[in-house]
């Protein structure tokens, strides 16, 4: 590990400030992904600007309804918050399917969602990776890629994002409130993250030293159901081979919303629009959601080892849709 | 003595080193209190073959704290071979080899000032993936005593032509790495002429008796100290390459000891691992279901660096009977590192292939696996022709199926469904030898009202320092309060290593002669500070009996019918070990072992990306182990066996038979549960899932 500079913001515009004027700071929060790259290697930064004792640790309900949440929340706390157990049960099943409970612990909302691929290459500098050093190759490409991506990647980069929670909220269309030195903006989750195009090493549209201060989520259905379905092989600790985030509004056997984000296929959490347009409308039927989950794999490509992840979203997209739109669902 | 030795685990005497480790002042080899340590991290090869033509040092050297960049350029020259050659030449035999090492006056500045060692290689082309029917395979050199020649009984081919029923089938096992809780790590501190070194092992002599040639030095004055080892599973049975090379810094700094402890991502290429394999296996059998021919041939991966023969094959010697019966193994040898034992070598593999191939057998004669087992138990070793010392196989069956409800199991494959989940159950039968090694050393003494027994012997987390107590408690005839034990150094008279299940049963013999050598000595009120040494004697029926632990384990298993996820909800073991000297440390190895069994069956594979030759997922995030959410109900049973040939305790080894079949019994039941045979581990979802 390089050596570096460590300082506590204690206000958020000179931390803003701070990381904007030297291109080796990065902000700290849980530490838990990016200590881990400082140690192998794969982040060097100059400077950490920790953020965690900025005033960003709330959960709040605004008078319109909607939920705020700070962007220090630990992982754990969001879980455990009365309203997110309450109105979005699909962002409180997805915190918990995430990691480890010590790990979540320390996790922060803000750096969840700023969290990198876990591509065993690019989290190994002896290896080419054009996310850790653009233009080396891909070693994924033709290497070891049962975890990698089947929807929207690139010759230059098939890595997934590993966040549950960056799945559930884009299946809630969630916004993500930045702050940088121009001031303030407001970014729909679902256009945070990039796909990898001939950029891999720009995860996200956020620009340096900017930062995450919360995230909102649209004011709850009461009519909606709502869930998330990790598929893994290990029963805790391990990242989705796929997951599932649906937000459905059933309305006597005919789907009248369904807002639907797939993990573990792309390199971002994957809204699969293709699959709402099908279902919107439509009798809740096998058949139907079959369809509306082979629309959406239509433009699915496989690599060597990830041919199974096909299959595999459209058996657990079809599951979920089965589970929230069944009659007798309490 | 009824305070000593009993067959009921709550009343069975708790770990004596119980608290120690609890409060943490049991002291493992890296905390080990040394003055003005200095510290070792070791700079490792990027390529796969080829040699290294340069090495700039300078950035490491300019940075503060450090004092020495250790090369092949500059290291002593020492007398070894193998992956023990540490830093003798510039050649490069396998990515992730040691060619360099930082000592500093901090963990943290070493491993900085590693990442700045500047290494030029010329590259070699490397190979170091192999395939089924590879041609590059080989006999392996059957002049070494850990290796077993192939056997060929009878006309297999013509029993398998003539057969009633047959199988013919081909089980995939990948690289599997040995992870204890703690990692490899060693303190050497030169001293007035003197080597001590704190060190994570499974046999101090054996570290020692390593170390002595390798370094010209003098037995005597090589001291190896290992209280406290936290699991290792044969990958710490003998030293490896960070061992040198500590010896090596600690040369250059006298008086100055030198701390090394391992990452994880530098344990997957350095301290061995069980080596990925193919195992064919044909069985024939008689219109009855009785086998008439037993094939079992095994293709492993070796290094070019040094040879490790898996010899998965042998697990079919002496299991079943069969008139005609070959068995073969043979190796791979590529640009890898060295593989090494790993908890039940040979018979974990092994019984993995027989055990699923047999289930398979059973079903295509139209019997029950169990029954099917029973019908084909040998009278005597098939391929010895020795008596067994005790052989209670069926009755762990029996009483297994009892317990299990296997009664009412349903043989159609893929028929049950609970909820999304097709449900299964599964057998397999489980074997190990029985190992009793001579010449272990130990001492009795009597001082201040205590019998203080000394012999080097290794707890690595067994609970051997419980049960050798108890063992000498009861040779004497006192109280297991009445005993003070040291183990752990070369302090104490030489013992064998913790390997091959054979500790309690080796060096429990030299404290029962020791102890009864005692008595005749000093009789049954000995005088302050007497003291009497012996050496374990052999075993006078050995070789007169084939010996062996046996089990049956049982599984049920469930499978997702959507995303095919595998579960297993319950697991029991039934064990015919000999005579259990501590049910509470016992129940606790056996169940070890069943759940590294489970963790073998769903989740570890090291994964070589054979571009690069290295491990690729070689961090606990990518190398799955089995989490507590995946073990469900685990229960151990063993019978009460008697044998009176093994040993004068009359114990078999436990610490292996445990992981023994229970892949199969997992790969089994999944079979059960769904119709489908898969035949690669491990049973990973998309294995299960049909894309229809």
């Amino acid at each position: 590990m390089k050596p570096f500079d460590y300082e506590r913001a204690d206000d958020t515009d000179g931390a803003i400030a701070t990381v904007s004027d030297d291109p080796t700071a990065t902000y700290l929060g849980g530490g838990t992904n990016l200590v881990d790259h400082m140690k192998l290697g794969v982040a060097e930064p100059g400077k950490l600007v920790d953020i965690t004792k900025l005033p960003y640790d709330f959960v709040e309900t605004l008078p319109d309804g909607r939920v705020s949440v700070g962007a220090t929340v630990r992982n754990s706390e969001l879980a455990a918050s009365h309203v997110i157990r309450q109105s979005y049960p699909v962002l409180a099943q997805a915190l918990l399917a995430g990691a480890s409970g010590q790990l979540r612990n320390l996790a922060t909302t803000g750096g969840n969602l700023v969290q990198r691929t876990r591509c065993a290459y690019f989290q190994d500098p002896s290896t080419p990776c054009n996310k850790r050093e653009p233009g080396s190759g891909c070693s994924a490409l033709e290497g070891w890629n049962r975890h990698h991506a089947i929807l929207g990647a690139s010759e230059h980069c098939v890595a997934t994002h590993p966040s549950d929670m960056a799945v559930a909220l884009a299946a809630l269309d969630a916004t993500v409130v930045v702050r940088g030195s121009n001031g303030q903006r407001r970014i729909p989750v679902t256009e945070l993250h990039r796909l990898p195009g001939d950029e891999p090493e720009r995860d996200t549209v956020l620009e340096h030293g900017e930062l995450i201060t919360s995230v909102e989520l649209p004011a709850p259905s009461v009519s909606a159901r709502s869930t998330y379905r990790k598929v893994r092989e290990r029963a805790s600790y391990a990242f989705a081979l796929v997951s599932v985030a649906a937000v459905m509004e059933v309305d006597e056997g005919t789907v009248r919303d369904a807002r639907i984000a797939l993990g573990g296929v792309a390199h971002k959490p994957w809204r699969a629009e293709a699959a709402e347009r099908e279902l919107r409308g439509t009798p809740a039927t096998e058949e139907n959601f079959r369809r509306a989950a082979e629309a959406e794999l239509e433009q699915a490509e496989s690599l060597r080892d990830n041919a199974f992840k096909i299959p595999m979203t459209r058996n657990t997209l079809c599951a979920v849709l089965r589970e929230l739109t069944r009659e007798d669902r309490a | 003595m009824t305070d000593v030795l009993t067959e009921d685990p709550g009343r069975a005497p708790q770990r004596l080193d119980g608290p120690d480790k609890v409060a943490g002042t049991a002291r493992y080899a890296f905390e080990q209190p040394v003055d003005g340590p200095r510290y070792l991290h070791l700079v490792q090869a990027g390529i796969a073959r080829g040699r290294v033509t340069g090495t700039d040092t300078s950035a490491a050297e300019a940075l503060p704290g450090v004092h020495t960049v250790l090369t092949h350029e500059n290291a002593e020259k020492v007398n070894a071979g193998g992956e023990l050659a540490v830093l003798q030449s510039p050649e490069v035999a396998f990515r992730g080899q040691v060619i360099g090492a930082v000592l500093a006056e901090t963990p943290e500045i070493a491993a900085q000032a590693a990442g700045l060692v500047e290494v030029t290689y010329e590259r070699h082309p490397h190979e170091s993936t192999f395939g089924v029917d590879d041609h590059r395979a080989q006999s392996p050199d059957t002049s070494s005593p850990m290796v077993t020649e192939d056997l060929d009984q009878g006309d297999v081919d013509a029993a398998l032509e003539a057969a009633e029923y047959t199988v013919d089938v081909t089980y995939a096992t990948p690289p599997e790495h040995n992870n204890p809780m703690e990692p490899h790590a060693t303190v050497a501190v030169w001293e007035d002429g003197e080597l001590t070194l704190y060190d994570s092992n499974q046999g101090p002599y054996v570290v020692r008796d390593v170390l002595v040639p390798i370094f010209g030095l003098d037995p005597e004055r090589v001291h190896v100290v290992s209280p406290h080892v936290g699991g290792g599973f044969g990958s710490k049975g003998m030293p490896h390459a960070h061992v040198v090379a500590t010896v090596m810094a600690a040369r250059l700094t006298p008086g100055r000891p030198v701390k090394c402890a391992l990452t994880r991502a530098q344990m997957f290429p350095l301290v061995g691992y069980r080596p990925p394999g193919f195992q064919r296996v044909r069985l024939g059998t008689d219109a009855t279901g009785r086998l008439v021919a037993t094939e079992h041939s095994a293709l492993e991966q070796s290094s070019r660096l040094a040879e490790y023969a898996e010899q998965s094959a042998g697990a079919s010697r002496d299991m079943y009977v069969s008139p005609n019966r070959r068995i073969t193994n043979r190796v791979v040898a590529l640009d890898v590192p060295v593989p090494t034992w790993m908890r039940a070598p040979g018979e974990a593999g092994g019984m993995y292939a027989l055990e699923s191939a047999v289930d398979e057998m059973a079903q295509a004669c139209g019997m029950d696996p169990i029954e099917f087992r029973v019908h084909n138990e040998p009278d005597t070793a098939p391929t010895s022709g020795r008596p067994f010392s005790s052989r209670n196989l069926v009755t762990c069956l029996r009483r297994g199926a009892e317990r299990f409800g296997w009664a009412e199991r349903d043989p159609r494959p893929g028929v049950r469904r609970e909820g999304d989940w097709l449900v299964g159950t599964g057998v397999a039968a489980a074997s190990f030898p029985s190992f009793t090694i001579p010449g272990s050393v130990a001492t009795v003494g009597y001082a201040d009202g205590y019998y203080r027994v000394e012999i080097a012997a290794s707890d690595i987390g067994t609970g051997a320092r419980t049960a050798l107590t108890q063992i000498a408690a009861e040779a004497l005839e006192v109280p297991l309060s009445a005993v003070r034990l040291h183990l752990g150094s070369t302090a104490q008279p030489k013992a064998s290593l913790a390997g091959g299940s054979s500790g309690t049963a080796s060096w429990g013999t030299a404290i029962v002669q020791a102890a009864r050598a005692f008595r005749a000595e000093h009789g049954e009120h000995p005088p302050e500070g007497a003291e009497t040494t012996t050496k374990s004697e052999p075993d006078p029926e050995a070789g007169k009996y084939a010996m062996n632990a046996y089990g049956a384990q049982f599984a049920e298993v469930r499978v997702h019918a959507d995303t095919g996820e595998v579960r297993v909800p319950r697991l029991l073991g039934v064990f015919a070990a000999g005579r259990i000297v501590n049910a509470r440390t016992a129940r606790s190895q056996f169940a070890g072992g069943m759940t590294m069994g489970l963790s073998m069956a769903l989740h570890e594979h090291g994964v070589v990306d054979g571009r690069f030759g290295h491990v690729v997922n070689n961090d606990f995030a990518g190398y799955h182990i089995a989490a507590h959410a995946d073990v469900g109900s685990v229960e151990v049973d063993w019978i009460d066996e008697h044998d009176p040939h093994v040993n004068p305790m009359g114990t078999k080894g436990i610490g292996e038979v445990g992981i023994v079949g229970v892949a199969a019994a997992i790969g089994n039941a999944a079979h059960h549960a769904t119709g489908v045979r898969v035949r690669e581990l491990p049973l990973t979802p998309e294995k299960f899932l049909t894309d229809g």
